[in-house]
């Protein structure tokens, strides 16, 4: 176990230098951080005070380590637009997006879950083949088309529910959905394959023959064995959403990170785009390592092969 | 002749004696899978769209009209008596008079170019990427599961969204970075089933005769990966359909006046309250695209898929 911990971890960490190098490199190749600082109507004598004040005339290799020992230590720099840390700016959005990744996570598993059993129960019969439909038709649906489309039905038209802010716990029902259906197929399928699996094992067999009630095997004994790879799955879907979110809180206006990331990209305000782009990838990183030494945990087939 | 026409024990042609031909069963096997036909039909008709755009379409997709602005679709003139709706434009005009239907039709071409431009590029890098790594394995293996496991954990919108903004948009831009994004479905699949397909027999048999390895790859290899192959194609196509039409929803994809119903989304954001048909028509046509494609792709795994035989 030990072994397999220390090769996971290197593994991640050399993911985690890889990914803030391409990161680094990509929005530094781009534009001059001095000419986006120095707006439009400065003079070249201007870009070069500042590319001297803030050591953008250094070498690459050295403002990239720079930067990722600031990184490091929770210090992203200074936001071009707002003149504020990123950091603190990154420590106000993050409750509200983290608000958002948890809630449609629930959802996602609220709906695939239980729709996943009542499909392994009978295979092929018509509730799962409507549960199969339904993933289907969801697969193929715009995430952002969803929303706007759930916007004019429950916000304009029958008025349940605000379109936009943050402010309630009303505000995140429709972002939640829309943001967490998309990965409800891949819970469904994954319960529903890890049912079906289990319910024909010979344990299962055996406590029914011993006499306990049909809830207590399908709940206590099948659906425990059956989850483990949904918990994976659902770290990763976590990570996904993070990334997913700067589309659905654009559309509702939720004042979280991937709001912050679009205004962002949008004026070029680089240390700001950097810092979200290594924060969701880390997290992502962070939760797939996680759930990884707990599959290894769980079962020792993955930690010796 | 009349007689010839009687059927006797020894006037039966070779194939009415023998069992369907292979091809026979798949023709009936794509024919019978009700969904697999149709994806092939409405993206057929998608790609028709896309081809005879220039035919079919009434009105010209770029031409603006200061009065034609905002016309409603046809339905409003039978529901509503809306006396603006016209025959001249049936699904209504946008907000600077372009005729809505000519530029769904065009936006036909947008997505499927970057649909089919973005699978490719993407395609070939995975399908190399898992091909290798598969083959080889030891140290080969190792470098490209490290090259997943960290594009994986870049997110894939905000990367997109990021690169194009600060690169500067347009279609080029859009298919080079969505195709350097989205191998990583190509290449997890390719490099599981070329690690299958390498301990068959006849790969032993190839190797055992001499064959170079390049040989074995292209030759033995990959006609037996290719149903696999056109699976992942068919997803990332449809991910990277989605994805475009979210970058340009969101400002940062392809640029005004094209077509593209992710911008044409955006176009009809400020109108979506009092024209919902707007937001509604270019999400259909998004909708009826991404489907026709997963269907396809689905169906071509279940009528090629061994287990399905007999």
């Amino acid at each position: 176990m030990l072994a397999y911990s220390l090769k996971r971890l290197v593994l991640a960490f050399l993911v985690v230098l890889t990914v803030s190098g391409i990161t680094f490199t990509l929005t530094n190749a781009a534009i001059d951080p001095a000419k986006a600082l120095a707006g439009e109507s400065a003079t070249a004598g201007d870009i070069e005070a500042i590319r001297k004040a803030y050591g953008f005339d250094r070498s690459y290799l050295v403002q990239y380590f720079d930067w990722l020992g600031g990184a490091l230590t929770g210090e992203f720099g200074e936001s071009f637009r707002m003149r504020r840390p990123v950091a603190t700016l990154l420590a106000e959005r993050l409750p509200v997006t983290m608000t958002l990744g948890l809630c449609a996570l629930a959802f996602a598993l609220l709906v695939s879950i239980p729709l996943g059993v009542v499909a392994a129960l009978k295979p092929n019969s018509g509730v799962d083949r409507v549960a199969l439909s339904i993933s289907v038709l969801g697969q193929a649906l715009p995430t952002f088309w969803f929303a706007l489309m759930m916007i004019i039905l429950f916000g304009v038209v029958l008025r349940w529910l605000p379109i936009s802010g943050s402010d309630t716990w009303l505000h995140f029902v429709m972002p939640s959905i829309a943001l967490g259906y998309y990965a409800t197929p891949a819970f469904m399928r994954l319960t529903r394959a890890g049912m079906i699996e289990v319910l024909a094992s010979d344990y299962i067999r055996t406590a029914r023959a011993k006499g306990l009630r049909a809830p207590t095997v399908l709940f206590k004994h099948a659906l425990r064995n059956a989850i483990i790879p949904v918990v994976s799955l659902a770290a990763v879907q976590f990570g996904f959403m993070l990334g997913g979110s700067v589309v659905i809180e654009t559309i509702f206006a939720l004042h979280g990170v991937g709001f912050l990331a679009w205004e962002s990209i949008s004026r070029s305000d680089i240390p700001v785009v950097q810092a979200i782009v290594l924060l969701i990838s880390l997290f992502y990183i962070v939760l797939t390592l996680l759930a990884d030494l707990l599959n290894a945990y769980l079962d020792p087939r993955i930690r010796v092969a | 002749m009349s007689t010839s026409t009687v059927i006797g024990p020894g006037r039966l042609s070779p194939g009415q004696m023998l069992a369907p031909t292979p091809g026979a069963l798949l023709r009936r096997r794509v024919f019978g899978h009700r969904s697999l036909m149709f994806g092939i039909i409405v993206l057929g008709l998608m790609l028709l769209m896309a081809f005879g755009a220039w035919f079919i379409a009434p009105h010209d997709p770029y031409a603006q009209s200061l009065a034609t602005r905002r016309m409603p679709p046809i339905w409003h003139a039978w529901f509503w008596d809306d006396p603006k709706a016209t025959w001249d434009h049936v699904l209504g005009t946008d907000k600077v008079g372009r005729d809505y239907l000519s530029r769904l039709i065009y936006g036909a071409r947008i997505s499927l170019l970057i649909g089919v431009a973005t699978m490719l590029l993407s395609g070939i890098i995975g399908t190399t990427l898992g091909v290798l790594a598969g083959y080889f394995g030891g140290r080969v293996d190792l470098v490209v599961t490290f090259l997943i496991t960290t594009r994986l954990s870049m997110p894939v919108v905000l990367v997109a969204l990021a690169v194009v903004a600060l690169y500067g948009s347009s279609l080029e831009v859009v298919i080079l970075v969505l195709g350097f994004l989205l191998w990583d479905r190509f290449a997890v699949v390719m490099r599981s089933v070329t690690m299958q397909a390498r301990s068959l027999d006849y790969v032993t048999a190839a190797q055992a005769i001499g064959c170079s390895t390049s040989y074995i790859v292209v030759r033995e290899i990959l006609p037996n990966i290719l149903n696999s192959l056109v699976v992942v194609a068919t997803v990332e196509m449809a991910n990277a359909i989605l994805l475009e039409a979210a970058l340009s929803f969101l400002g940062l994809g392809v640029q005004p006046p094209l077509p593209s119903w992710g911008l044409m989304l955006s176009e009809a954001k400020e109108d979506m309250f009092f024209s919902p048909w707007m937001i509604t028509l270019p999400g259909i046509c998004l909708f009826m695209l991404v489907l026709s494609i997963n269907l396809l792709g689905d169906g071509v795994r279940d009528v090629t898929a061994p287990e399905n035989r007999n």
